[in-house]
């Protein structure tokens, strides 16, 4: 099942880094370091390196297929999920490799929660989506989990909605609440890094800009990488932005900097609306 | 795209789901003049769209009589056994006369190869009175027949033993001694002393089965006992202790036993003491014990209401009632408790069965020419004649498996078999075998229908493969995996072939749940509605007598059915409520 061959080993010799690839980061939670990755015998993702930075919003952003989502997906080894996956290089997640065979998998995944494109409620109560992975770790009192559910769901802003259905089922909720339940659900392990995949693509602009203000407040706390294609949202929450395209970095930089003064010519046509 | 052809597919679309459209738009055509290439395509396209859904609407219809007709027939003939008709005193031209029900006017040619134009009516006339005329049912032609009339004194009696009886009571005897003589003293009598008697045959069931059956349990046990310790290897000195001890159980519980027996001769005696002489329409007399008559009414003095009463309370002792006179009366109660308790035993071992074997091929085999060939076979097996699953059941599970436990288990009670022969539990396993596929197929269905994205909302919060299974997948695939159990459920009680030969008996002196330890025997024999129904049917003695109980027995068998499916589909909605919206 999980035929991922990995290769920890360290590139020969770091090439010279393009200085549109590094906008200098010092202190990296995660490095991504000359990762490749192939569906079969297509390549999805081509020699990509970056650092993302500790409690600070990167955005990875390009058109659709350009390899944002599969990107994301290596930090949690998501991928290993799927059959014929092959990368090589390496991600660091604190100095430590993910690909490491001693490093439980399971382990990785409680310290880099996920909130995916669709909403995923389990089919189970409001309480019991939350409760669920602290549950998986071992939470038995139910008091213990009180408290968690409690803190989980005002840290998603959802508490003050949903308090008084806790045991109502989750898929009952609206669109905007279960993508925040997801978010709830994810820091309820308390993870370190929360990986966003195009959180906000089905939700309607009022939802999405909740979700927006609740990433500003998790800024205190967690490490976050979100995927997008909307560019407007990318420039509005993140710090550092990633533009890929065709599973290759074009440019990596402040956002500050990509959206005003991008050093290459794809990253202004693509912001610009030029073509994707 | 062409934008008229777009348009076409559009209205046709529209006029397939409104037929009534047609006309009107077809008149609109005309007027405008559009009937090109396209026009008429499109009327062709139109006509066979029309025609082909009156068509699914035609099979649809038809299905849904046949089953409302199967239904109703059931009913009819089923239903009606239990209304009390009217008893007609018939004259014959010859001077005899005949009591009885009619149960049915037929017309025959009146003599055999003549033309139907000739036909003569034949009345089909429930007499009873087996034990002296010896058939339960008479035909006389409609031209022999003088008059008729409805006798307010006379009376029907149910009896435990030689059938119905019809006549007119004489006498009433106590203990030998007349205490009423004509039809209206008697019945006022009967009353008193019929209540007094059937208190008796209560008592004297209730010692026979508590009792009696204890005192013979016991013996039987102590029996066992002593073989066992025959059997054993052991000192002599022991030996003789042992038996010595066991024999002088043994010796108590004769005696109680014996006690208990004169007892029982006694009530039972006392019980019959009493007797009722009854007269027929013809003048022969019958004495008989008032104990043996379960039932006594007058029919034709009996308005709706009664009527009604007695309806129900024969239905309710059909339903909760022993049979009686090899199945052909009483009720029907230890096959519908078969029936049931076998699906029971046979849903808990097919569900854990069936839905471990569709994680397995779903979830952890990599999917694959082997999987696929054992997917065939699944569905291939689901299609194999039911009596070689019972054949498999009988060599398998009856010889070899409880063969073995009556070996190792039960070696005292040998060559008697405990497990070694058809029981109840054989009989459920044979059948969880049979429906095992359907469960494969539809928990795999469900499985498959619970999103990739859920899953992987499990796993990326740190639960393994095996935990995301356990709390979300399984239970989202819930609702499906009910669903294979309904039909399961359904195949396994209307099942008959297979158990003939694997426990299932035409009468089964004891239940296999009662109050004697370990409470549920799984080794005893059952009976089965199914079975009851060819028993009933085609295997009595007396069949025309019994031809309403198949269907009444058939009738009960779909609505035994159908509660267990409610049930299931009850349990279903209200998982699907619990998880509203959810996949399947």
């Amino acid at each position: 099942m999980l035929d991922i061959q990995t290769a920890p080993t360290h590139p020969q010799t770091s090439p010279p880094r393009d200085p549109a690839l590094d906008p200098g980061i010092a202190n990296p939670v995660l490095s991504i370091e000359s990762l490749s990755l192939w569906y079969g015998e297509k390549q999805a993702l081509k020699d990509i390196s970056l650092k993302v930075p500790e409690k600070q919003i990167t955005a990875f952003i390009g058109p659709s297929g350009c390899g944002k989502s599969t990107l994301l997906r290596c930090i949690n080894r998501l991928n290993d999920l799927i059959d014929g996956v092959r990368t090589e290089g390496d991600i660091r997640f604190n100095e430590r490799s993910i690909f490491d065979p001693r490093l439980e998998i399971n382990a990785l995944r409680k310290r880099i929660g996920m909130v995916f494109q669709k909403s995923n409620p389990f089919p189970k109560s409001i309480y019991e989506n939350v409760a669920y992975g602290p549950r998986i770790q071992g939470v038995k009192k139910k008091a213990d989990l009180d408290v968690i559910v409690e803190k989980s769901l005002r840290g998603a802003a959802l508490w003050d909605e949903v308090k008084d259905r806790l045991e109502d089922s989750a898929l009952g909720m609206s669109g905007g609440q279960q993508q925040r339940l997801c978010i709830a659900r994810a820091i309820a392990v308390e993870p370190e890094v929360i990986l966003l995949d195009e959180p906000c693509s089905a939700l309607d602009p009022i939802a999405t800009a909740r979700i927006e203000e609740l990433m500003q407040d998790l800024k205190s706390q967690y490490t976050q990488v979100i995927v997008t294609h909307n560019m407007q949202q990318a420039s509005r929450v993140s710090d550092y932005t990633a533009f890929l395209y065709l599973g290759e970095l074009i440019e990596y930089a402040s956002t500050e900097k990509i959206f005003i003064n991008p050093s290459k010519k794809q990253t202004e046509d693509y912001i610009t609306g030029r073509f994707g | 795209m062409n934008p008229s052809v777009s348009q076409a597919s559009a209205e046709s679309v529209v006029d397939r789901a409104r037929p009534a459209a047609l006309s009107t738009r077809r008149t609109r055509e005309k007027a405008t003049g559009a009937t090109g290439f396209f026009g008429d395509h499109r009327r062709r396209s139109e006509l066979v769209g029309q025609s082909l859904t009156w068509l699914c609407g035609g099979a649809l219809a038809f299905n849904v009589l046949l089953v409302l007709g199967i239904m109703i027939l059931l009913a009819w003939n089923g239903l009606g056994y239990f209304w009390q008709r009217d008893l007609v005193e018939i004259a014959m031209k010859d001077g005899t006369k005949v009591l009885g029900e009619v149960w049915e006017i037929e017309q025959v040619p009146a003599e055999p190869g003549q033309a139907a134009d000739t036909a003569i009516d034949r009345v089909r006339v429930k007499t009873a009175n087996r034990d002296i005329g010896g058939l339960d049912f008479a035909w006389i032609d409609e031209s022999a027949i003088a008059g008729r009339r409805l006798p307010a004194q006379a009376v029907l009696l149910e009896r435990q033993e030689w059938g119905n009886f019809h006549g007119f009571m004489t006498e009433l005897r106590e203990g030998g001694k007349v205490v009423a003589r004509g039809p209206e003293p008697v019945w006022e009598r009967f009353e008193i002393l019929h209540e007094r008697a059937m208190e008796r045959r209560e008592r004297v069931e209730e010692l026979e089965k508590g009792a009696i059956g204890d005192v013979n349990y016991e013996i039987e046990q102590l029996r066992l006992d002593r073989r066992k310790l025959e059997i054993q290897e052991l000192p002599a000195a022991e030996l003789q202790r042992r038996a010595a001890e066991i024999d002088r159980r043994l010796e108590e519980r004769q005696a109680e036993y014996q006690q208990l027996a004169d007892r029982l001769f006694k009530m039972r005696e006392e019980m019959l003491a009493d007797t009722l002489v009854m007269q027929t329409v013809a003048g022969e007399t019958q004495e008989m014990p008032v104990g043996n008559v379960v039932r006594a009414v007058r029919p034709n003095d009996m308005g709706w209401l009664d009527k009604a009463g007695l309806y129900f309370s024969r239905g309710w002792e059909f339903i909760a009632a022993d049979p009686r006179e090899s199945n052909t009366e009483g009720g029907i109660f230890p096959a519908i408790f078969g029936t049931v308790m076998m699906v029971f035993i046979m849903s808990f071992a097919v569900a854990p069965l069936g839905v471990l074997a569709a994680l397995y091929l779903r979830e952890y085999a990599k999917q694959g020419l082997v999987v696929r060939l054992v997917r065939i076979a699944v569905n291939n097996l689901a299609g194999v004649p039911s009596i070689v699953f019972g054949v498999f059941g009988l060599g398998f599970f009856v010889y070899l498996i409880g063969g073995s436990l009556d070996q190792l288990l039960y070696p005292e009670a040998l060559p008697t078999p405990t497990f070694g022969t058809g029981g109840i539990l054989w009989a459920s396993l044979t059948l969880a075998l049979l429906t095992v596929p359907v469960v494969i197929v539809a928990a795999e269905e469900g499985l498959a229908a619970v999103p990739r994205i859920v899953r992987e909302g499990s796993l990326a919060l740190g639960a393994t493969k095996f935990e995301t299974i356990r709390r979300v997948v399984i239970p989202a695939a819930a609702p499906g995996i009910l669903t294979g159990m309904i039909l399961a459920m359904a195949r396994a009680a209307g099942e008959v072939a297979p158990l003939m030969i694997v426990g299932m008996v035409k009468l089964a002196p004891t239940l296999p749940i009662d109050a004697r330890p370990p409470f549920v025997h799984l080794e005893r024999k059952f009976m089965h509605l199914g079975f009851h129904i060819f028993d009933v049917g085609f295997q009595s003695p007396n069949i025309e007598a019994t031809t309403p109980l198949v269907f009444a027995t058939a009738l009960l068998l779909i609505v035994v059915v159908t509660v267990m499916n409610l049930v299931a589909i009850s349990l279903r909605n209200h998982l699907r409520r619990k998880y509203a919206g959810s996949a399947i």
